[in-house]
């Protein structure tokens, strides 16, 4: 089964100055800029202005850092950032089309407080809202919050087993969490607002439910302070860069992104995805998108030479869960059709240097994947969910059934 | 004709919208009433404050839909968006308003509500403002993970401390930290950014804050409590105090009572700004604006919001009841057990069994049915009048310090503003009483605050 006439789905992952550690240094960044609404608002309509599905933005409950265990206190790197979800909700009233995807923590945070935001950001949106639950394995974000039990040092030694038992205890509270957030945005069915002048109901109480879910780390009632959001379920993203992740990615997102760096991986990693979502009784045609970081110039060696630039710069080679794509758009593309060939129905870029590889996906990469038929040349109405071809789920609640 | 207090300079009227809220007193069976969900709508109110030159917009938060007799309660307006999430929508379709949200400090996290407002005053260039509230009942905790275990003594204390802890965080940064210098590789002047460490009996938290500090230093910070403790949090942290003390007799003593609180704190009586929240009807005359409050008034008081609001004064199931009938002739029922839940006003029947006495005589002397007495002993409108009256009376009570402003509440979605930003603003600028451009650009300029002093640094400079 070949899958390359089916047109790709494109994401782009908005993080700082893009995902180099120096990628501020460059003339075309604008690192005084990325605490100002400015700086996001011009990110998200250019890559509207390419048609993209959707863009993430990036986040966390800690500063950014090089260590997987706490500050790294360097100087020479982009340090401090914005709440995700708000910076998502202030481009929305600015944008038409394009989907936003913010990340959450859910390990700190509440799934009710998370649900009810990304309604919101649904519709303020108008149906554009998503949403990537990310663990926070941190430990300087214990301290922050004070809530848990610290959890040492241990993710310093990954082969420690109290390290691998730490994570998939997160992990599955994550999945509780978005248990939970998914069945508070189906507490209110489509229709529970009436507004019944005759007998002065607003609402059919009926028609709006508790949800009830008791699990290992906490208890949520509902039903949501938030009326159902436009698509129903906004589109839940998720990274899986290994086994825990990906069998929670599986169970719990609408969009799964990997990082394989050959098509045998993917075909591997898109296999056991399916699976684990067939084993979670999990219908539908949902999607598994293959993560890039990616620089792009005109030329090759105008490509080698920039990225070489932002090397010397950091003085140490760059490293990532992610494969790493340095060449020109029509390199890129014959890279992602050939991918696309394991099974993987879109990608995520992560733009080496913002704005600069932003602009270069949308002014080289689009136009070549159009001219292969590969990628749209306009967008359709509709919401986020229809631009992925996920249908508007049945609410688990309706009792009405459909009209 | 306003009488200044002698010798003193006009003072300046303050002017905020209130997004119609989840009460009866927001008739959403008006013809004209909009969503209360939709972008569009809190768009709506937003730019016609802004376009009156209102200080901020101002939007509550809800934890838990209300219920009463152990079901939803569905008479009112029921749904709400989160406030942060609208309120950066907000800041992307307004450019000077400020953006004012009730966020509780029981259901959240100092960590993360505080990167959330930094995020918000800078999104919206320094209009960011936070109502902080407290909501104790283990009603609205079985909601969150964190439960209602908040013993009501620890309420005050924890809020004290849960903001403390907000302004250590956003103090973290001093705001010269970030140089991000292309030639030489330095993006942080120094590498210890963000660091703090809170330790007490509510919260024992360190580590480094995420966000730089934001165009305001912080967001305004609005108290809302009326007790000894509240008014004094309030005259010890607020910046602004919303206040319920509408009237011309009970504002002006609530007035001087938090101003003269402020000396103990090393602060001026003009670095708090008081603003009770007011209702008005306004018609083309007096004689019109007087009917159509009666007439609103029947509208917030429907015959089945008659029996609710009853029920929550008499504690008890009044469904059979007539409401075009008399009050019930028993006392109400004392208990700690209510009947309605996650309602903030209920508990503001100190004394039911005397409140109800007191409806029953009136209603005996009045030959007043059950609904037609609580459209007279709820409800009425702070102001009702032409467009005339009312600007005289807002700015007689703002001269006369009653307050410095109100918090208007129209009873209409979204356009209930729209009149009194056409009428009745004009006539406030007339009177020299109002602004006729904004002067700043933040909502700490709006409210003639002066800017926050840069911290010293919680990180001092090494030979710094």
């Amino acid at each position: 089964m070949t899958r390359t006439n089916r047109p790709l789905h494109l994401a782009v992952a908005l993080d700082g100055a893009g995902w180099h550690p120096t990628a501020w240094r460059l003339p075309s960044a604008r690192p005084r800029d990325l605490l100002s609404a400015g700086y996001w608002v011009d990110l998200v309509r250019r890559a509207e202005e390419g048609l993209l599905d959707l863009v993430t933005f990036e986040d966390g409950l800690s500063l950014q850092s090089t260590s997987r265990t706490g500050p790294d206190h360097r100087t020479d790197e982009v340090r401090g950032r914005l709440d995700a979800v708000l910076v998502a909700a202030r481009v929305a009233p600015v944008t038409s089309r394009i989907g936003l995807v913010p990340t959450a923590t859910v390990t700190h945070t509440e799934p009710f407080h998370v649900s009810k935001a990304i309604a919101t950001l649904d519709f303020v949106s108008q149906g554009r809202g998503g949403w990537r639950p990310q663990v926070s394995a941190r430990p300087e974000e214990v301290a922050h919050f004070g809530r848990r039990e610290a959890w040492g040092d241990v993710l310093g030694d990954p082969d420690d087993p109290a390290t691998e038992a730490l994570v998939r205890d997160l992990f599955e509270e994550a999945g509780d969490a978005v248990e939970v957030v998914r069945r508070l945005w189906d507490s209110w069915e489509d229709d529970a607002e009436i507004r019944d002048v005759a007998t002065g109901r607003f609402v059919d109480r009926d028609k709006l439910h508790y949800i009830d879910f008791s699990g290992r780390s906490f208890s949520v009632r509902g039903p949501s302070i938030t009326p159902r959001p436009p698509q129903g379920q906004p589109v839940v993203v998720a990274l899986a860069h290994a086994e825990v992740p990906r069998t929670f990615a599986a169970r719990s997102a609408d969009v799964v992104l990997i990082t394989p760096r050959d098509n045998a991986t993917a075909t591997a990693q898109v296999d056991e995805i399916v699976a684990a979502r067939r084993a979670a009784g999990r219908e539908g045609t949902d999607h598994v998108f293959g993560d890039l970081v990616v620089l792009l110039d005109d030329d090759q060696a105008r490509a080698d030479a920039r990225w070489a630039q932002l090397e010397a710069w950091a003085g140490r080679p760059y490293t990532s869960d992610a494969e790493v794509y340095v060449g020109t758009p029509q390199g890129l593309a014959d890279l992602l059709l050939a991918r696309a060939e394991a099974g993987l129905t879109g990608f995520r870029l992560r733009p080496t240097a913002l704005p600069q590889d932003l602009d270069a996906v949308v002014d080289g990469l689009v136009p070549e994947l159009q001219r292969r038929g590969a990628f749209r040349t306009a967008y359709d109405d509709g919401t986020l969910r229809d631009r992925l071809g996920l249908e508007r789920p049945t609410n688990r609640y309706a009792t009405t059934g459909a009209h | 004709m306003t009488g200044s207090t002698a010798g003193r300079p006009r003072k300046q009227v303050h002017l905020a919208a209130h997004f119609p809220g989840v009460n009866n007193t927001t008739v959403w069976s008006d013809p004209a009433a909009g969503s209360h969900i939709e972008l569009e709508s809190f768009r709506h109110l937003a730019q016609t404050a802004e376009r009156g030159l209102f200080d901020f917009f101002f939007l509550a938060e809800g934890l838990r839909l209300r219920e009463q007799g152990g079901q939803i309660y569905d008479l009112d307006v029921v749904g709400r968006p989160d406030t942060f999430t609208v309120l950066a929508a907000l800041a992307a379709v307004t450019e000077r308003l400020g953006l004012a949200g009730t966020i509780s400090s029981t259901f959240n996290e100092p960590y993360e509500v505080a990167r959330q407002f930094a995020t918000l005053d800078h999104l919206s260039a320094g209009r960011a403002a936070w109502n902080v509230v407290t909501s104790w009942d283990a009603f609205t905790g079985e909601n969150f993970r964190r439960g209602g275990f908040l013993p009501k003594d620890e309420r005050y204390s924890r809020a004290q401390h849960f903001l403390d802890t907000a302004f250590e965080l956003f103090d973290s940064w001093r705001g010269d930290e970030i140089v991000a210098d292309q030639e030489t590789g330095e993006f942080l002047l120094r590498p210890e950014v963000g660091t703090f460490a809170h330790h007490d009996q509510h919260f024992d938290i360190s580590g480094g804050f995420t966000t730089p500090r934001s165009p305001q230093g912080r967001p305004v910070i609005f108290q809302a409590g009326d007790s000894e403790e509240g008014r004094e949090f309030a005259a010890a942290t607020a910046d602004a105090i919303f206040t319920r003390h509408g009237t011309y007799d009970a504002g002006r003593a609530f007035y001087s009572d938090v101003k003269g609180r402020l000396e103990k704190y090393g602060r001026r009586p003009d670095q708090l700004v008081v603003l009770p929240a007011s209702t008005f009807a306004l018609g083309d005359t007096d004689a019109d604006a007087e009917e159509l409050a009666r007439e609103v008034r029947f509208q917030q008081v429907s015959p089945a919001t008659a029996i609710k609001l009853a029920e929550q004064l008499w504690n008890t199931d009044l469904s059979d009841l007539d409401p075009d009938g008399p009050p019930p002739s028993f006392d109400p029922v004392v208990s700690d057990e209510l009947i309605s839940l996650g309602r903030a006003s209920v508990r503001m029947h100190k004394d039911p069994v005397a409140t109800a006495r007191a409806w029953r005589a009136r209603a005996e002397a009045e030959h007043l049915s059950l609904r037609e007495l609580i459209v007279e002993t709820t409800n009425r409108q702070n102001f009702v009048g032409s467009a005339r009256t009312i600007a005289e009376q807002i700015d007689h009570f703002v001269q006369e310090d009653v307050c410095d402003g109100f918090i208007l509440v129209p009873h209409v979605t979204p356009g209930g503003l729209d009149r009194f930003v056409d009428e009745v603003v004009p006539l406030l600028q007339e009177r020299g009483s109002f602004r006729t451009a904004y002067e700043g650009t933040t909502l700490r300029d709006h409210l003639g605050l002066h800017p926050l002093p840069v911290p010293s640094g919680a990180t001092a400079e090494v030979g710094g």
